[in-house]
């Protein structure tokens, strides 16, 4: 069973780790919740006026995210949903956007 | 990303489940099975496309819906206030077909075996899941309006609360109505699918009298003591806009309807229309009951929300508008958008042997257009609450809009081609 030892430990691995982290599929499944607007793993339909979050910049989502919260960027709905998602939340919305192509 | 064609996801699926076995923690993407989903709207088109695109094609999924094409609720209106066609509401479901591999089937569900975990179809014939996926919207209580309990009423005095023929019809009635007509729609008592979808139809009714039928009116016979949804925007509106055009009556519940004259029945009063629009009274569509699934109330089903699974009938999944929904939680199609990814999500834990996600989020957007041009939204965020197990509205976050604005028009849109996309492409 060698070959899959690696696998065994990143099972513990998850199993372990916070709650948060506990299901593997937590960052697309919050991501999933975008998607109705920003078009299918980010992809938004070209033309639609959405934002395309797929290969975006994690850093940049983030800043985003951030602007609409403080208000700092005007928004006509933005600053009212990027408020009901924790910080850490954002930052595995923000990731699994990044990771799309 | 394109999946294999559905000759080859039979094999992967059993690849697939030899993996999850061996690995043990395997996530979504190592699940493997057959669902069925009954009714392809924005619940059921999203459960299955999500399942095939998260398991990469290994779990095989059956879609039943009874109409050969998708036509959304939303933007529905549109069409009866004559600034859209139907073309522009409907998409194929070729995209499901083709680039997801979901086996689309045009037939209705007729009977579901919990325990054979089977079900049979109206054209003959029966098919066996290891989960079921009802997403069935609503159906008409009307019984609860006796004189619309009959289909020669119903073809006189409509709902066109599901969009499709009837909404063609409605549009008719009222461009074949005379100017100086009055179009009257009544709403149900809360919870009814769609909350502001009634004011929004109102209003573009409004806007289409306003510019080709100016001495037209009219009147919202609503149940609820008050606008149930977006108050202070429509109400100004309203005001603003359609000042003489638009009436709007509170606790005006329609009780019966006297087809021949098109008049509404009140508790103490009358009201006959030239144009007669009544929305009855809504539950879970019938094969949830049919199969035995726990209803609240006797309408609508009972879930657990970290799965949305029947928390009476175990492999049974419900999504949309037919469930029992969590504290402000809309009967809404973005909302069974969302309602389907959360199933998909937990459907391929469970196939996998696995528990699903303690944290689930769900969230809904809704546009509601004015008149042709101006837009409002309300918006809500829900994250599961473990001490309630339901889904509750993140306090400080949603809202409405500021006012009445072009920009959302454009917003309304451009959510209408991204969820469709998300659904059915």
């Amino acid at each position: 069973m060698k070959p899959f030892a690696p696998i065994a430990a990143l099972c513990l691995l998850a199993f372990a780790s916070t709650s948060q982290a506990a299901d593997p599929s937590l960052g697309r499944n919050l991501a999933a919740t975008c998607s109705n607007c920003h078009g299918t793993n980010g992809n938004a339909v070209k033309g639609s006026g959405m934002d395309a979050l797929a290969g975006m910049e994690k850093t940049k989502i983030l800043q985003k995210l951030a602007d609409f919260r403080s208000g700092d960027k005007p928004a006509s709905i933005m600053h009212q949903i990027s408020k009901g998602y924790t910080e850490a939340q954002l930052d595995l919305i923000a990731g699994y956007f990044a990771a799309q192509k | 990303m394109m999946l294999m064609k559905r000759r080859d996801f039979l094999k992967v699926g059993a690849a697939a489940g030899a993996m999850a076995s061996l690995y043990g923690c395997a996530g979504g993407g190592k699940a493997g099975g057959h669902v069925v989903v009954v009714g392809g709207g924005y619940g059921g088109a999203t459960v299955a496309k999500y399942l095939r695109m998260w398991s990469e094609g290994g779990v095989q999924v059956t879609l039943i819906e009874r109409n050969p094409t998708f036509i959304s609720c939303p933007i529905s209106n549109l069409v009866i206030g004559g600034m859209k066609t139907m073309e522009d509401i409907t998409v194929s479901y070729d995209g499901l077909k083709n680039t997801w591999g979901v086996r689309v089937v045009q037939d209705e569900v007729t009977a579901v075996n919990p325990e054979k975990r089977s079900i049979s179809l109206k054209s003959g014939g029966s098919m066996s899941y290891d989960r079921l996926v009802l997403s069935p919207g609503v159906d008409f209580m009307f019984d609860q309006i006796p004189g619309l309990n009959n289909a020669a009423a119903q073809s006189k005095i409509l709902h066109a609360w599901k969009a499709g023929a009837q909404t063609v019809a409605l549009r008719q009635q009222l461009v074949a109505m005379k100017d100086g007509g009055t179009y009257a729609i009544a709403i149900p008592k809360a919870p009814y699918r769609c909350p502001p979808g009634p004011y929004e139809r109102a209003s573009l009714v409004a806007d289409y009298f306003k510019h080709n039928k100016p001495k037209s009116k009219v009147v919202i016979l609503d149940a609820n003591e008050d606008v149930t949804s977006k108050k202070g925007l429509f109400k100004k509106a309203w005001k603003d806009l359609y000042g003489g055009i638009l009436e709007y009556r509170n606790n005006s519940e329609v009780k019966d309807v006297d087809v021949a004259s098109n008049t509404a029945i009140l508790e103490f009063d009358k009201f006959k229309a030239d144009v007669l629009n009544v929305i009855p009274p809504q539950r879970a569509g019938a094969i949830a009951a049919q199969s035995g699934l726990k209803l609240i109330n006797g309408r609508w089903v009972d879930v657990n929300w970290l799965s949305m699974e029947s928390n009476s009938t175990p492999g049974i999944h419900v999504l949309g508008d037919a469930v029992f929904p969590a504290p402000t939680m809309p009967k809404s199609g973005h909302m069974a958008n969302q309602h389907g990814k959360l199933a998909a999500a937990a459907i391929l834990n469970l196939l996998a042997g696995e528990a699903p996600n303690p944290q689930p989020v769900v969230m809904n957007t809704c546009y509601s257009f004015v008149d042709a041009k101006n837009v409002i939204h309300v918006a809500s965020v829900h994250q599961y609450d473990p001490a309630t197990k339901a889904p509750q509205p993140v306090k400080g976050a949603g809202g409405i809009s500021a006012a009445r604005n072009e920009l959302e028009a454009k917003a309304a849109m451009g959510w209408a081609k991204n969820i469709w996309a998300d659904m059915l492409a």
